[in-house]
């Protein structure tokens, strides 16, 4: 792509389609922005007025509960109105384009879209259009399209590991497992060199890497043992049963043996090492639960992170 | 112009307080200068609830012109707000509008009892019906709006007021 759809001519946040193409400052900028909004959740009123009179619209054209829950609850503790769009089981049944449901939505006068697309590159095509169409105040962030991207758990994972590990340019992470199919996998890595991570491993069965994987920046390991030996941060993937096609994988059991996250494996990483999930979790199949339940797992940190972290890039692009 | 001092203007502040403040009063900071006024006055005035501090970035009422400020502190109140006298504290009052935005932030808390307003500098200029109960120092001629008036602190931990011409 030749210009960067993302920041606008001054360098400000217009759209969050993926990490790929956001300077390190940005996601600096997003993290730092994402701190102080951590403390509104302990508040007798959890709302902020940032998003007070714009509307929201979650366009989910693939169902997930989790990733739309935060989107939702982080629109409102920033006090705008969120709509719900199961599109899965509406209008694009009736035949609309996905361009003409957007515009319905704009001409409903949105001013923000959230969206969850089963191909890659969806996003893109509404912040596209959206430009050509010359409706500057529209905003939208990618909530997962595809096996492209999925920006704003990247940046999540970004926050969690910067609140544990403070200096990214002293550590070595590994992200494991299902990493072919794993847009939040490709947003990790992204996010992770940009922020001067001096060691990337990505720890997969060959069957479920990606065939240019090394392009971007990793380290490569087939043995789960001999890639977790001394590294800081260890992000587990979920093995996605419902996008497995073919003979990838044995069996579940079998995956576990060798890439599953057990306390064994774990005591290879460096005693202070935290465990990274994007969930939902397969337990006993990528992670075993006495890790998933266990000090250094850091899982449930993520999910509130998640929402604050969400309100941080909402608000930055509600400026203007 | 010439300039008072800052420390002979936070001992006339704390002489103004002194014969109003309840013993659970509380007093909440505006970052910056606001904050660090009110650790001198909390100090001072010796109170028993801790101090809390307040950014008011996410409440100000000109995000659209002005963007999201990058560097939002977070805003910490260490006590229950609900019932308890409460006073805001800032270096300098303005417009009013950082102090009606610090006001809605206070009330998402809780309730309190009352809310007082303490000042190092009335500027003037003001845009919203909002007085400081304590003040220490008004300036004759309001200040023009491309100056801005506010308290610094040296490595030191010495407060001086210092008058800038905005660009």
């Amino acid at each position: 792509m030749a210009n960067n759809p993302q920041l606008d001519a001054n360098g400000n946040l217009k759209h969050l389609l993926s990490i790929e193409g956001l300077p390190s400052d940005m996601i600096t900028a997003i993290l730092d922005t994402a701190e102080p909004f951590t403390e509104v959740a302990e508040r007798e009123v959890k709302k902020l007025p940032l998003l007070r009179g714009k509307s929201v619209f979650n366009l989910f054209f693939e169902n997930s509960t989790r990733t739309r829950t935060t989107f939702e609850i982080a629109a409102k503790r920033l006090s705008a109105d969120v709509i719900n769009l199961n599109v899965s089981t509406s209008s694009t049944n009736k035949g609309e384009t996905l361009l003409d449901t957007v515009d319905n939505l704009v001409a409903m006068h949105a001013d923000m879209f959230v969206v969850r697309h089963a191909s890659s590159g969806a996003p893109h095509l509404i912040a596209q259009h959206l430009e050509a169409t010359r409706r500057p105040n529209v905003h939208v962030v990618n909530a997962g399209d595809g096996r492209h991207a999925h920006p704003t758990q990247g940046l999540l994972d970004m926050y969690t590991i910067r609140h544990y590990k403070r200096d990214f340019t002293r550590l070595t992470v590994a992200v494991v497992g299902d990493i072919l199919h794993s847009r939040v996998a490709r947003s990790q890595i992204h996010a992770l060199t940009t922020l001067g991570v001096p060691e990337v491993r990505a720890i997969a069965p060959k069957t479920l890497l990606p065939s240019d994987v090394e392009r971007l920046g990793v380290r490569v390991f087939h043995d789960m043992r001999e890639g977790l030996k001394d590294v800081d941060v260890v992000m587990m993937l979920r093995l996605q049963n419902e996008r497995m096609t073919g003979s990838l994988l044995p069996s579940p059991q079998e995956y576990f043996k060798f890439f599953g996250l057990t306390e064994a494996k774990l005591a290879l990483a460096k005693p202070d090492a935290i465990v990274l999930h994007p969930g939902p979790m397969n337990r006993g199949v990528e992670i075993d639960s006495a890790v998933a339940d266990g000090v250094q797992a850091v899982i449930l940190p993520q999910v509130t992170f998640g929402i604050a972290v969400r309100m941080a890039v909402m608000s930055m692009l509600a400026r203007g | 112009m010439e300039l008072p001092k800052a420390d002979e203007l936070i001992e006339q502040l704390v002489a103004q307080m002194r014969p109003s403040i309840a013993p659970d009063t509380a007093l909440v900071g505006i970052h910056t200068g606001g904050v660090w006024l009110a650790e001198r006055l909390h100090a001072e005035l010796a109170l028993a609830a801790p101090m809390g501090s307040i950014d008011v970035a996410f409440y100000r009422d000109d995000l659209d012109s002005r963007g999201l400020h990058a560097k939002a502190r977070r805003s910490d109140i260490p006590f229950d707000v609900e019932g308890r006298p409460v006073v805001i504290v800032d270096d300098v009052l303005y417009t009013g509008r950082t102090t009606r935005a610090a006001l809605n932030e206070l009330f998402d808390y809780g309730r309190p009892a009352r809310v007082d307003l303490a000042v190092l500098v009335d500027r003037g200029g003001r845009e919203l019906p909002i007085e400081a109960r304590y003040c220490a120092h008004r300036l004759a001629q309001p200040l023009s709006a491309n100056r801005n008036l506010q308290l610094e602190r040296d490595a030191d931990g010495a407060f001086s007021l210092r008058l800038i011409e905005a660009k």
